[in-house]
């Protein structure tokens, strides 16, 4: 079958060095470097790395928010990173997004039934009944009273603006979702009530989800599989449990011993087990040579300055890119 | 959770709970204006000057232009609330007609600028294609001081009203356009313009319901101010003789013929310079209490 997204060599390069008119710099920095991956149909893939690792950006190639700088994008076993702009814009009712954001994710001159009617519109809906009262299940969907309809954004808390995009995101009945960091700007008991209502959505409506976030107790919850960011490549993809239980790149082994323990009885042996990581994560303006990885990996070995390592498949569904494992 | 979070989310439920709190933003801002001490101060003194230019016929019956040798350099009394002038004709007239002739020329130069900054400044600020021609040939205008780039422009229109109007217009336009161009840079990135692309919205649409809206509150404090500047800008205009010609009555001819006769009549030219005084130091208050309630950077998030 094929997968609901193959993403395949994707690369978004940014100009940086911000150039006055005669003296541009050709600075590059590359924010997602040579990633390929799958989707599949219903599940939801969990993407986590540190903040500037290009996962957003990631997540927005995926669905053309972003223009990619080189690869191609398959939606559907349908290339869309040629699609010219009209066919695009039909094709967007299908992929939708929801932000971290649930402040600036929300005009704050339109009613919440504005927002929510705003994509039907776009694609030819009229402002009429049958239009209105979609917009009514969306609420009941997300769980908004009726009369939220008529409010504007400034009258809502955090969370329940976070609902209002998510009911924004899915009026159209999109399959997949790009959830960039939904739940990250939350109070903790708020977000496990959105990352719930999520997950109810889902199955309702048979989503798929790529779901970024850099808290991994929350991608744990959420995720079939989880894909592992480092300087704009992807190092570790596999599915969840096996990534949890028996993670391959240090780099992963690092970010799970991080997780905080939340019994202290077990906090002396977490400890024990800790992998630290030394230093910062370097300039993605000028990545190390060979792995990037490199200059924090404790297991580094000189190979890993030269060579950067090929992705791996030491375990059926498990991949990973490192020279410790597979055939280097 | 902490006892704060607690709080502070019990608030958010009940500030959507809460029946009656239905109050539409526009409403919310027009009641903060309202209580605005400086804002009701600015909009009672340029109230005063409009209500006059719009009932000038009524509380002016006298024609500004009818000339009484007789009665000339009359010191303000009874009969000539502000005296008369070198050929006798009634200040009162004269002065309230010009208020006519002020607004009807500051609305003029601040609706052309409302219409043509906002285009120019949106263009420039939403696409990015556009941004360097655009505010390349904007600064190069805003390089030129307002008032001499409106002198030479007159100098080859000719003086008249319109040509002032004109004039006026483009020498303010450039600093309207990058108003409008810093906030619609600032509002493309919003993630709510981001949502609306990801719907499918195209560039008219993302325009005309999410960036203009919301770039609105910049646009009317300087649209407020620049009423005073161009107020002011046209009675040094016509002050200087490239306005409206003589006879008809502009604050700043007015004051240009009194000048002559300053120490023998002095009223003649303080009546206008007061008139002119009242409606810019209105309008700069106006739109500092615009700018207080209006202003997203001084909002206190609810």
């Amino acid at each position: 079958m094929t997968p609901l997204v193959d993403a395949v060599a994707l690369e978004k390069h940014f100009a940086s060095g911000e150039g006055a008119l005669l003296a541009r710099r050709a600075g590059r920095l590359r924010a997602v470097d040579g990633v390929s991956l799958r989707i599949a149909h219903g599940e939801t893939l969990g993407l986590v790395g540190e903040s500037g690792c290009g996962k957003s950006t990631l997540g927005r190639l995926l669905i053309r928010l972003t223009e990619p700088s080189a690869g191609a994008i398959f939606f559907e076993g349908e290339e869309i990173t040629r699609l010219s702009t009209k066919a695009l814009r039909e094709k967007r009712r299908a992929m939708q997004i929801i932000f971290q954001d649930p402040y600036g994710a929300l005009n704050p001159r339109m009613s919440v039934e504005d927002i929510i009617m705003e994509p039907l519109l776009i694609h030819g809906a009229k402002r009429d009944a049958p239009t209105r009262q979609k917009v009514s299940e969306m609420l009941d969907l997300v769980g908004l009273p009726k009369h939220a309809r008529d409010r504007f954004p400034h009258e809502f808390s955090g969370g329940q603006r976070q609902r209002i995009g998510i009911a924004r995101a899915l009026v159209l009945r999109p399959k997949l979702v790009v959830c960039d960091e939904p739940v990250s700007a939350l109070d903790v008991s708020v977000q496990a009530q959105i990352v719930n209502l999520l997950q109810d959505l889902q199955s309702e409506l048979r989503l798929t989800y790529l779901f970024i976030a850099h808290d991994l107790s929350v991608v744990k919850h959420i995720s079939n599989r989880v894909a592992v960011m480092y300087l704009g490549k992807l190092v570790e993809i596999a599915e969840k449990r096996e990534l949890y239980r028996k993670p391959l790149h240090p780099y992963t082994q690092a970010l799970i011993a991080a997780v905080p323990v939340a019994h202290p009885a077990n906090r002396a042996s977490a400890r024990a087990g800790r992998v630290r990581l030394p230093g910062d994560v370097p300039s993605a303006l000028h990545p190390p040579t060979g792995c990037r990885f490199h200059t924090r990996c404790p297991h580094a070995m000189a190979i890993c300055r030269a060579e950067e390592p090929k992705i791996a498949e030491p375990v059926a569904g498990h991949h990973v890119a490192c020279h410790l494992i597979g055939p280097s | 959770m902490t006892p704060l979070e607690v709080g502070a989310q019990a608030q958010g439920e009940a500030s959507a709970e809460a029946p009656g709190s239905r109050r539409r933003p526009f409403v919310a801002t027009l009641g903060r204006l309202l209580r605005h001490r400086l804002f009701l101060t600015g909009l009672c003194l340029f109230g005063i000057i409009v209500l006059a230019a719009a009932f000038a016929p009524i509380i002016a019956p006298e024609d500004p232009n009818r000339l009484a040798m007789r009665f000339k350099f009359l010191p303000p009394g009874a009969e000539y609330p502000f005296g008369t002038d070198n050929f006798g004709r009634s200040q009162w007239s004269r002065v309230i007609y010009g208020a006519q002739l002020s607004i009807a020329m500051g609305l003029a130069v601040v609706a052309l600028n409302a219409v043509f900054g906002t285009l120019i400044g949106a263009l420039a600020g939403y696409f990015r294609r556009l941004d360097d021609p655009i505010m390349r040939v904007n600064d190069a205008l805003m390089a030129f001081p307002a008032i001499l780039l409106a002198i030479g422009i007159t100098a080859v229109l000719g003086p008249s009203t319109i040509d002032a109007v004109i004039a006026l217009a483009i020498a303010y336009i450039p600093r309207t356009a990058r108003i409008v161009r810093a906030s619609v840079i600032v509002l493309r990135e919003m993630e709510y313009v981001q949502a609306a692309i990801a719907a499918g919205a195209g560039h008219w649409r993302i325009l005309r319901h999410h960036i203009l809206p919301n770039a609105m509150a910049p646009l009317i404090v300087q649209l407020s101010f620049l009423f005073a500047y161009a107020v002011l800008s046209e009675a040094t205009l016509s002050f200087l003789g490239l306005g409206a010609v003589p006879p008809t009555p502009t604050w700043g001819n007015i004051m240009a013929q009194g000048r002559q006769y300053m120490t023998e009549a002095p009223w003649i030219i303080t009546i206008p310079g007061v008139a002119l005084m009242i409606t810019v130091l209105g309008l700069n208050l106006l739109g500092d209490g615009l700018r207080d309630v209006l202003d997203p950077r001084l909002r206190v998030q609810p």
